[in-house]
């Protein structure tokens, strides 16, 4: 193959497919709700705490469906254990330079703690008649440090999937290093525009969600920036996206990052309630959107 | 400990009889594609195409004829797994399932591979893929069953013009460089070796003697290990954390309107 611009065109595809776009999304979304329900909750007021269950009420469930995505996309589903332990002499297996092995215990770590500040979710909300879970929510001196645990592991579980596909020898992944920055940023907008959303469908009224709108436009900002950045990083490799992943992508861009920002901008231009349902709708279409042209656009060339 | 084992194969002496994959798929019971029927590529003699699971070996048929076709050559090449001395593929695989042997060769052990295809993505010659059959990662083992006792690999063994020739790879060093000094006498100045020094992913136990650019053999002409982006990305990755939550804090501590209020121990609010 002669006239290649980089030497990552002689790799093969791994053929990660829909499944792995539906994880990098979904894991996506259980680290950046679980994130920002933990900062919710480490600096927010006291009438923000259902906001907070918000994202503790995404996190669990999403990082549970995105483990067992994993699994399913092995091509040898019931091996899945042999990530986390030697099946040779029975050890742990961690490797913290390969960032699939880390990713695995981090994923543990994380379903560990979003599974405990989801119990105490419930528990708060008297679904579960345990009052002793309160403890694991902060203020108290426990619920900080799950809370402060499960936050930094919601940003590693966020982030650690640009930084394997960077990890690798395919075209566009490995030419920039520039995707793990690109995931975090994401997660922390889809992340934000799905509790707006969920709170929203369920007419929580907290102080905290004119924050949570702001930030998302803050992260809007800084995803857009970071995927220009991408492109130049990315030099005369770029040329890969001239094709229909290309138009994709920049779909993804306009629907998911420049839409929500007019409309937000004009809604507070014109004093005029903005809609959550479309601007957070399009915010998450283009979350997904942008993962599924990063794995699938490397596979077509 | 033996010494570090492998191949040297000298392109300008194959002459595409394909008796490599042949030998390959016959003793490593390796199945037929496509179930047995052919099909054409439609690319000169090649219809194997690549490497993959299923084909340890694979022989390249790259026709150079200008228009006119009054000169011009063949370029053959048997490709097969470089057995990297730094490996991409045994460096990212998260389940230990990629070793390095006695003989300093890179096998992959079929029993503990889940087929989660990182080394695939890894390898920079790709030549990694799944085995429709076993449904885990499979490639040349350099023939490690047959090493073991005492035999040379079954395609440097089948090949009739010695082309692919096995050894000690301080042997195979020696025996190229002489090759490439005798090309270059004979006037062919283009003869080089690929990957035979340490220069390229600390050596390959597979390399070559080549007489064109790597890439018209479709070989990178720099590979290079995945590991290299593991610091910048996590560090770019780190930075966009560090921002979003700086953001995040900036944002929940500063709403502006109405008393602050903090919880106290237990959740209840203190003024």
């Amino acid at each position: 193959m002669t006239g290649a611009p980089s030497s990552t065109w002689f790799s093969a595809a791994p053929h990660w497919g829909w499944l792995i776009v539906l994880y990098f999304f979904v894991g996506g979304l259980a680290g950046g709700s679980y994130f920002l329900a933990a900062l919710i909750d480490l600096f927010g007021r006291r009438d923000d705490r259902p906001l907070a269950h918000v994202g503790y009420y995404i996190a669990f469930p999403c990082i549970a469906l995105g483990g067992a995505l994993l699994a399913l996309d092995l091509t040898r589903p019931l091996r899945f254990w042999h990530m986390m332990i030697e099946s040779n002499t029975y050890r742990p297996m961690f490797k913290i330079w390969s960032p699939m092995s880390a990713g695995v215990v981090a994923l543990l770590m994380f379903g560990f703690f979003t599974f405990l500040s989801f119990l105490a979710a419930l528990a708060e909300d008297g679904r579960i008649a345990w009052p002793g879970l309160r403890a694991l929510r902060p203020p108290g001196l426990l619920g900080t440090v799950v809370a402060a645990l499960g936050g930094s592991a919601g940003f590693y579980v966020a982030g650690y999937t640009g930084v394997l596909l960077a990890v690798t020898n395919r075209p566009i992944w490995s030419d920039t290093p520039l995707l793990g920055m690109l995931f975090v940023v994401s997660a922390a907008s889809t992340s934000a525009a799905l509790i707006m959303l969920i709170a929203h469908r369920a007419g929580l009224k907290t102080p905290a969600l004119a924050d949570l709108h702001r930030m998302d436009d803050w992260m809007l900002v800084l995803e857009l920036l970071v995927v220009m950045a991408v492109v130049i990083s990315l030099g005369s490799v770029a040329r890969a996206w001239l094709n229909v992943w290309g138009v994709l992508l920049l779909i993804a861009i306009a629907l998911g990052v420049i839409v929500p920002l007019v409309l937000s901008w004009r809604g507070r231009q014109r004093r005029q309630p903005w809609s959550v349902v479309t601007v957070t709708s399009l915010v998450l279409l283009g979350g997904f959107l942008l993962r599924l042209v990063i794995v699938f656009s490397s596979d077509a060339v | 400990m033996p010494e570090p084992m492998g191949f040297y194969t000298d392109t300008t002496v194959c002459i595409g009889c394909k008796a490599c994959e042949v030998a390959c798929k016959e003793w490593n019971q390796l199945p037929a594609a496509n179930g047995g029927v052919n099909t054409l590529s439609g690319d000169s003699y090649d219809n194997t195409r690549r490497l993959d699971g299923m084909h340890w070996r694979h022989v390249k048929f790259i026709e150079q004829f200008p228009e006119d076709r009054k000169d011009g050559r063949w370029l053959l090449m048997s490709d097969v797994c470089k057995h990297c001395v730094n490996a991409a593929c045994l460096e990212v695989c998260p389940t230990g399932a990629i070793i390095r042997t006695e003989f300093d060769t890179v096998v992959i052990q079929s029993n503990t591979c889940n087929g989660c295809r990182d080394c695939i993505a890894a390898c920079p010659f790709g030549v990694i893929d799944i085995n429709p059959v076993s449904n885990t990662a499979q490639k040349c083992t350099l023939c490690y069953d047959r090493l073991q006792g005492g035999l040379e690999p079954a395609c440097s063994k089948a090949c009739p013009t010695r082309s692919i020739q096995f050894g000690t790879i301080r042997e195979l060093q020696g025996r190229a460089q002489k090759r490439v000094e005798q090309l270059h006498e004979m006037g062919e100045n283009r003869a080089y070796l690929y990957g035979a020094d340490d220069k390229m992913l600390g050596g390959l136990n597979s390399f070559y003697l080549l007489v064109d650019k790597p890439e018209v053999y479709n070989l990178p002409p720099d590979p290079k290990l995945p590991t290299r982006n593991l610091v910048p990305g996590s560090i770019f990755a780190v930075l966009g954390a560090i921002v979003v939550g700086l953001a995040g804090i900036f944002n929940f501590r500063n709403r502006g309107a109405g008393p602050a209020t903090s919880l106290g121990a237990g959740g209840e609010a203190r003024p």
